[in-house]
């Protein structure tokens, strides 16, 4: 009889763990945000979407079962989803291209009306998008989630058609480029030589990805037995590595145990692919050397390479840069738009809400914030709806599982003070490279973004 | 983390598996539970015979599942990095050996008749 006990006893602690390991699985770098679930509102707004990815649909969703009788319109003219932050391991070797790409029509609910096209017009005085075969659609409420571009152009010398070949990557490009950076980045491997890595100056898309490419790139050099031929370096675009210092220190420790070779201040502004050189500016700066002030001038500084994972400069699409929308004295090479950074509310336009990529905030670039930002968004639209003042808080929630290499990662997270938010405080230490945090970005990460865009999570 | 709700956790889970394979697992899961909580009613105790086998099945069960996490997730156990990792790793184990052990068990009461 006492073995029954045990038994039964086991069993219980298993259920206890399932739970707790999958809950903990399950938020995995997204932070969790529980959706409300009161009963919908009645309303005969038109409420407009612009962008149908992590944000737009994830907002389509919440909107579609908070409201009732609402015209809720998105635009889109991309029929794929792309999962992206499923692109880092696409470029690893470990998942196929297909693991990032689904229909934006299976994400989006039967209530909300998609039209098929890009916006190329946004006037948010007539209040009404107009999209590219000249639709125009009046709203009263406009939601802006069309992520940001890739400017290409920004880096000379670089073409999309040759990713994949001569050792060029440009893992950010899409789940196609991916897998073709993969291939580059397998045959450089091979056989070693000079790998560059770096970022763009502007502000960009999950600022940890370059990092972790560097040192994907590191771990399969060193399992291929060709580490010792090789040189990796990585080109810095200021003087940090990371926006948050104490991150910032952690990856320089990381760096220099890995030898990665890190230039500071190196933007880059072209490629040879004949000659496989990068070229690099070097912005004008000033020091003083022995009391005097020593003026140094803007130089170039081109580097050899066997491959290189190109990141161009990102800035808002075109359509949003034209629309009046973006900060008038901030980022104005950039043009994100002007909202509180705690409401993400327009500040000149109060029926003009942003999520994701496009909010002109110092963080929250990444689609752990977009989880955020939905319900922030939600909880002031439906109270405006109401005439009322919403109440819920962004707080510049970023999160990055920080890939050291395959097996694993570190699960950073920071708000807009530069303090480690941990969802797992004294259980998953962020600056510490673990094989839990790894788990989650492999396992957990997608569900729980798809959770997200189902308006689940 | 604001809050954590199991309807959130089920999207998730559902996401993860694929709705229909999700509910499949755990409909199996409570089956199996159920059918060994019906052979220790049915028995009114357990047989040590068979506690025996289901305990020597144990081993396999969690070094079976340690290995399919760790295929599943392109790891190896170098990648232990930390006190946490070292909870999991047992953690899996322990879910392998126990869920073997019960399906052994259960199996064997089911096949054989109650002496
Ligand atoms: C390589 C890589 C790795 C990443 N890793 C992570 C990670 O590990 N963790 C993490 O949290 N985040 C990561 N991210 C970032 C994350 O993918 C984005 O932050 C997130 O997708 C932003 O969501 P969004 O809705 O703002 O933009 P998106 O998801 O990019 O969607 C924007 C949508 O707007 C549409 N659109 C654009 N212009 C128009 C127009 N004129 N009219 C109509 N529609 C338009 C586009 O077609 C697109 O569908 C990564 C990104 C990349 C590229």
């Amino acid at each position: 009889m006492t073995g029954s006990r045990d038994l039964h006893g086991t069993l219980a602690t298993r259920r206890g763990f399932l739970a707790a390991a999958a809950g903990g699985i399950a938020l995995a770098g997204l932070g969790s945000a529980a959706p409300a679930a009161p009963a919908p509102l009645r309303t005969k707004a038109r409420i407009v979407i612009v962008g149908a990815g992590a944000g737009g649909t994830g907002i389509a969703n919440r909107l579609a079962s908070r409201l009732d009788g609402a015209s809720i319109t998105i635009v889109d003219g991309r029929k794929e989803h792309w999962y992206q932050p499923g692109f880092t391991l696409i470029a690893a070797g470990l998942k196929p291209a297909g693991y990032a790409v689904s229909t934006t029509a299976s994400w989006l609910p039967k209530s909300v009306n998609w039209i098929g096209d890009y916006a190329i017009k946004i006037d948010p005085v007539a209040q009404c998008v107009g999209t590219m075969g000249g639709i125009n659609v009046p709203y009263d409420y406009l939601i802006v989630a069309t992520g940001l571009t890739l400017n290409w152009a920004g880096v000379e010398g670089f073409e999309l058609e040759r990713v994949g070949k001569d050792g060029i990557g440009a893992v950010y490009a899409g789940p196609d480029y991916a897998e073709a950076t993969w291939r580059a980045m397998d045959a450089f491997t091979d056989k070693g030589g000079t790998a560059l890595f770096g970022r763009p100056a502007t502000e960009m898309k999950c600022a940890g990805a370059p990092l972790k490419y560097a040192f994907l790139t590191d771990d399969y050099l060193r399992r291929k037995g060709t580490r010792d031929r090789s040189q990796i370096i990585y080109a810095a675009h200021n003087k940090t590595l990371f926006g948050v210092p104490i991150v910032n220190e952690k990856v320089k420790l990381l760096f220099r145990e890995r030898g990665v070779d890190v230039r500071w201040d190196h933007e880059l502004k072209c490629i040879d692919p004949g000659a496989k050189t990068a070229t690099y500016e070097i912005p004008a700066s000033q020091s003083i050397k022995n009391g005097v002030i020593v003026e140094t001038p803007a130089v170039r500084q081109t580097i050899d390479y066997d491959f290189i994972n190109v990141i161009p400069p990102m800035t808002a699409p075109r359509v949003v840069r034209q629309s009046g929308l973006s900060w008038e004295d901030k980022w104005v090479d950039q043009g994100w738009i002007e909202v509180d950074p705690s409401t993400l509310r327009h500040l000149r336009f109060p029926n003009v809400f942003g999520i994701g990529d496009i909010n002109g905030v110092p963080k929250g670039k990444t689609a752990a914030s977009v989880k955020w930002h939905i319900p922030v968004v939600e909880d002031h639209l439906v109270a405006a709806l109401q005439d009322k003042e919403g109440t819920a808080v962004f707080n510049g929630y970023t999160s990055c599982p920080l890939i050291t290499r395959i097996g694993r990662a570190m699960l950073i997270e920071f708000d807009y003070q530069d303090n480690l938010v941990p969802s797992f405080p004294g259980v998953i230490a962020p600056l510490e490279e673990l094989w839990i945090s790894w788990l989650m970005k492999e396992t957990a990460l997608k569900p729980t973004y798809n959770a997200m865009l189902r308006g689940k999570a | 983390m604001k809050e954590l709700t199991l309807p959130m956790l089920i999207a998730v889970w559902e996401e993860m598996f694929g709705q229909s394979l999700f509910w499949a697992l755990a409909v199996l899961a409570f089956l199996v539970t159920l059918a060994y909580v019906f052979v220790l009613l049915r028995d009114r105790s357990l047989s040590m015979r068979r506690f025996l086998l289901a305990q020597l099945s144990m081993p396999f069960g969690a070094i079976a599942s340690v290995m399919f996490v760790q295929r599943i997730t392109s790891s190896r156990l170098r990648d232990i990095g930390g006190p946490i990792d070292v909870l999991v790793l047992l953690a899996v184990g322990a879910v392998g050996a126990v869920g073997l052990a019960i399906l052994v068990y259960t199996t064997q009461s089911l096949l054989r008749k109650q002496r």
